[in-house]
């Protein structure tokens, strides 16, 4: 079956055509509004529903010419339903179901973060089931017990801040671009690792909570404190990523051992950190566990890993009715 | 020819199928069950016609001014349908759908439509009627505070349009006659002006079946 995926639940329009026949992704397409958003220092919702409009047929169009498939070809569609930008979810949810509808083929509405979760599964080799999954992003950080496709168990989440979120405000405080994470982890690259010392958040009680909002204060002090300059805002970046870093891999140790699952899923903008995989990847070494990642395109948003999960689901006989919903929070607790 | 036609511009979400010469409809007032309602109205008006929605020859949608988050719905889903179909797309003033329902219902010939836009301004424009009765914009459709809205000899202009429910006492000053009731766009009334528009060539693509917003200043 050869699924068309949409995404448009943030500031990125994504489109890609799987083929769960063949296990192959036949193609896909970005356009990124980050030219339109960086000059507010974050994603304005209605510019971002306003973009996604304007670019998301031509992309399609381009996507099935380039790869020589034709729309009969297509025999389902899949688009992410939530969670998001209510505006920009709709405009995906409204082409993607009348796509459908007109071809009369069946379409299903997505949770953004399954997408994330199952986006490794495109990768050889893929993990098996079960695993646990950190998904790190601008808009969640979340530990996940994934028994099954359909079957997950959030074991931990941000109580505050997500992780992408704290990289983008503390860029922000630094006096850096947007979108934070690349900009602190290029300045961090000059920056002495022993020159500060941020905490750990939450990793002194048990539990596998994440709390990033006020490491954040604690850049802002010490950066306040000092004398501003190149040096000092390189070391402070190389210290709040090691603090973020640090952090993630101590819940992520934490939660190999409770669940005793051997196979840990990177996923999400933030997992494309190199110093962060590196990291990881030690952990999971110490614990005889094998850490999976989708290549670095497909950890930020992308249609590919809609494509890939919608189709499963659509295979499982599932589909959504004509009247389409988005929903802009949308726990993956209830997923079935 | 096979149009159909819908809006969801305002409070009110509705579908209209031409088949040659014969309109069916749906219209329900339904505040932001759009996504909801709007495929389902189609798909009932299609299957009782007996079409299949590839067998269409044309997509008429209701590109704005109105509400933002439903012009992008009516606008998506036009695109949709025109890209699976291969067929073009009429976009369709909510403005000028306002001022031909009163043609249409009241015979009214000049109408001044205008429609609330929140933050204490409407979306407004002038039309009058032709000689196939179609409503033309005199000027340009725009977004202003109602009392800097001028219009020429004042009592000629029939006055239609949500933003009359608001701002009555101020817009009365502006026109001879208006509707009593709030009216909002029906699909019913975008029919002849889809089907002038298709015989002008007044058409597009479906990536270019876009909303017109009138305001555009949102950051």
């Amino acid at each position: 079956m050869r699924v068309l995926g949409i995404e448009t639940s943030c500031d990125e329009t994504g489109v890609a055509v799987y083929d769960s026949e063949q296990g192959l992704l036949l193609g896909h397409a970005l356009h990124s509004q980050i030219d339109i958003h960086a000059q507010y220092g974050g994603v304005v919702p209605e510019l971002a529903s306003r973009d996604h409009v304007r670019k998301l047929i031509p992309l399609i169009k381009n996507l099935l010419h380039e790869n020589l498939i034709k729309q009969s070809e297509i025999k389902g569609v899949a688009y992410t339903a939530g969670p998001g930008l209510i505006g920009a979810l709709l405009v995906g949810a409204a082409v993607g179901r009348s796509l459908a509808w007109t071809w009369q083929v069946p379409a299903i509405g997505v949770h953004h973060m399954e997408g994330h979760l199952l986006a490794a599964m495109l990768e050889k080799p893929a993990p098996r089931f079960p695993f646990l999954a950190l998904l790190v992003s601008g808009g969640h950080t979340q530990l996940v017990e994934v028994m099954a496709r359909g079957k997950y168990t959030v074991l931990g989440e941000s109580v505050d801040d997500a992780a992408g979120e704290a990289f983008d405000k503390t860029a922000k405080l630094l006096g850096l671009g947007y979108p934070g994470g690349p900009a602190i982890a290029r300045l961090a690259e000059r920056g002495n690792p022993d020159v500060f010392h941020f905490p750990r958040p939450m990793t002194q009680r048990p539990g596998l909570d994440f709390s990033f909002s006020g490491l954040k204060t604690s850049v802002l002090t010490t950066w306040r404190a000092q004398v501003q300059n190149e040096q000092t805002r390189a070391d402070i970046a190389r210290a709040f990523e090691i603090a973020v870093i640090e952090t993630l891999a101590i819940k992520c140790r934490r939660a190999i051992q409770q669940t005793g699952l051997k196979r840990l899923v990177v996923a999400g903008g933030v997992g494309a950190n190199q110093r962060l995989r590196t990291r990881l990847r030690e952990v999971a070494d110490k614990m005889g566990a094998v850490v999976y990642y989708p290549r670095p395109i497909f950890c930020t948003d992308n249609g590919a890993m809609i494509a890939y999960a919608g189709s499963l689901q659509l295979m499982a006989g599932q589909s959504e009715p004509l009247g389409f919903s988005a929903y802009p929070r949308w726990s993956m607790n209830e997923l079935k | 020819m096979k149009l159909l036609a819908f809006d969801a511009s305002s409070p009110a979400c509705s579908c209209a199928l031409h088949l040659d010469g014969e309109i069916t409809e749906r219209y329900e007032i339904a505040p932001r069950q759009h996504a909801a309602l709007i495929l389902p109205m189609a798909d009932e008006l299609l299957t009782e016609a007996g079409l299949k929605p590839i067998e269409l020859d044309g997509i008429a949608f209701g590109r704005g001014p109105g509400s933002f988050t439903g012009l992008r719905i009516a606008s998506g889903v036009a695109q949709g349908i025109a890209f699976a179909a291969d067929i073009p797309v009429a976009p369709i003033s909510s403005l000028a759908t306002l001022a031909q329902a009163a043609y249409i219902e009241n015979g009214a010939k000049k109408v001044f439509a205008a429609i609330d836009a929140r933050m204490s301004e409407v979306y407004w424009g002038m039309y009058i009627i032709d000689k196939q009765g179609i409503m033309r914009c005199e000027g340009e459709e725009s977004v202003s505070a109602p009392h800097h809205i001028s219009l020429p000899n004042v009592e000629d202009w029939y006055g239609v349009g949500s933003a009359w429910t608001i701002y009555a006492d101020i817009l009365a000053t502006k026109c001879g006659l208006s509707q009593e009731d709030e009216s909002y766009p029906q699909a019913r009334a975008m029919i002849p002006l889809a089907l002038a528009a298709f015989a002008e060539g007044q058409i597009v693509s479906a990536e270019n079946a876009l909303p017109v917003y009138l305001r555009n200043k949102v950051v």
